[in-house]
């Protein structure tokens, strides 16, 4: 992973390898549901090439702080999402 | 009288002890919190027209209502309480569930990770012996890579490239038929697939053949599989029925299959769902009262059922919408002009998921999806360790 910003904090670019859109999307969407996010992006430079390009670009606050919040985030998310579902399919199976 | 007239004070008091406590928020030239119904609808639903979908997209941008005073960032809490999960069918290797209050994108990552990024175990390596039949051993060998093995893939390690094959690592079976001279034509189903816990029993061929140490075979297994506890009582097993090949009288195959850990990215053997895929609920709206022949007509039309007719009482009878979730968006009931695409409205509610996961059989589907949303976490994980 390479972090590439010229001499300002609010901007920047973050190479992730071995990922795709699976990861890639989602942190775009809880990158732009923070309101410190002025501009989000990714981008894919090649196909046969396991890396996506993340940019990051916020309104005050060091670009990295707000992307290790958006994964924080979609983490969260997650563990939400896994705690209904298991609920709901012990419900399910309780009584189907 | 005089009590309703006190009654009437003590509101006017309430009343006014209320607005002494007016929030800023709630007076009635600030914009309230509440975006407008026709926007409402555009964030909340796509709009199938009768020539395209319309307004596809979802609105992510935290500041995309500010001008309007609606907050659209992401609050974990509300997330928490709007997000619901709805069981509709499941069984041993199918289940189909309601997923409601998630964006696509996150939606879209667990499929996504379901097909390609949750490990499986499956052939990756066969020692032919023998062949002499009609198929050729590249094929017969992809036919082998296909077939699904009952085995929870947590319990292996995946072999990398300088490990030895272990028992940790490689499941290995053998598969011996052979047709009779003068029997019928014979069908090699995969049951045929008999598992080797003690690993590989072909001999590698030695350079040097008067070697006083034991020849080697094509695994090291350090002790049988079956002597391991989470197998001594479930014995590896692949699925049934499954025609591998055909041989005529006289041929024979004999051949191992190492199976190994690997992921659907690699190759689509590895995936653990025969498929997976999610559909927005239907949502069927009729704009105008739809009656008596019209509404014979429009029940006609639909080929799923999605309308029913209901007697209104006095002779009449008008169009309801009865099943909406069996709706597929074939838009035959908007295709016979303009007045019938003004009567309904065809959406999709963007944030409500119909997911189905059809497992191949390693692991039960609810476990697959459990499974996806832990890789999804492990991502963010390794993000923020590589930020930090
Ligand atoms: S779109 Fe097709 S399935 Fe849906 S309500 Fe209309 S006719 Fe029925």
């Amino acid at each position: 992973m390479e972090h590439t910003s010229f001499g300002d904090q609010r901007n920047a670019t973050f190479s992730l390898t071995e990922e795709d859109h699976t990861l890639a999307n989602a942190l775009r969407f809880t990158l732009n549901q923070d309101p410190r996010a002025l501009f989000c992006g990714y981008s894919i430079p090649h196909p046969s090439e396991a890396r996506v390009n993340v940019r990051v670009q916020t309104t005050g606050e060091p670009a990295r702080e707000v992307l290790k919040d958006a994964c924080q985030d979609l983490m969260l998310m997650c563990q939400t999402v896994r705690s209904t579902f298991d609920k709901a399919v012990a419900d399910f199976k309780k009584n189907p | 009288m005089s009590s309703s007239d006190s009654g009437s004070d003590e509101a006017m008091t309430d009343a006014q002890q209320q607005k002494g406590f007016v929030s800023a928020l709630e007076m009635p030239d600030v914009p309230s919190q509440k975006l407008q119904p026709h926007l409402e609808l555009r964030r909340t639903r796509v709009l199938c027209n009768a020539d395209a979908p319309d307004n596809t997209d979802t609105i992510q941008y935290s500041g995309a209502y500010a001008s309007m005073g609606v907050d659209n960032s992401l609050r974990l809490d509300q997330f928490a309480n709007n997000f619901r999960v709805e069981v509709k069918r499941l069984t041993e290797d199918e289940m189909e569930f309601d997923m409601v209050g998630i964006d696509p994108a996150i939606a879209n990552a667990f499929r996504r990770i379901l097909l390609a990024e949750l490990p499986t175990m499956a052939i990756e390596k066969v020692l032919i012996a023998n062949n002499t039949s009609v198929i050729q051993d590249e094929v017969l060998s992809h036919r082998l890579g296909l077939i699904p093995i009952k085995v929870d893939p947590r319990l292996f390690d995946y072999l990398s490239e300088n490990d030895k094959p272990s028992e940790k690592n490689t499941i290995v079976f053998k598969l011996h038929v052979k047709c009779g001279k003068k029997g019928p034509r014979m069908t090699v189903t995969s049951d045929e697939l008999k598992w080797l816990p003690s690993g590989s029993e072909l001999l590698k061929a030695s350079e040097d053949s008067n070697s006083s140490s034991r020849a080697e075979t094509y695994t090291s297994f350090t002790c049988s599989q079956d002597s391991l506890p989470e197998f001594s009582s479930n014995p590896i097993t692949v699925y049934p029925d499954i025609i591998v090949a055909k041989l005529g009288p006289g041929q024979e195959i004999e051949l191992e299959a190492h199976a190994v850990k690997g992921v659907g990215k690699t190759h689509a053997k590895w995936s653990p769902v025969a498929t997976c895929w999610y559909r927005m609920l239907p949502e069927v709206v009729l704009t105008q009262q739809i009656e008596g022949k019209t509404a014979e007509v429009l029940k006609k039309k639909c080929p799923v059922g999605v309308f029913d007719i209901e007697d209104l009482g006095d002779g009449r009878t008008r169009a309801t919408v009865a099943k909406p979730r069996a709706c597929t968006l074939c838009r035959e009931c908007i295709r016979d002009g303009e007045e019938w695409e003004k009567r309904i409205s065809l959406r999709r509610v963007k944030d409500h998921f119909i997911f189905t996961i059809e497992s191949t059989g390693a692991l039960p589907p609810e476990v697959l999806f459990t499974e996806a949303v832990k890789i999804l976490e492990d991502k963010c994980e390794r993000v923020i360790s590589d930020l930090s």
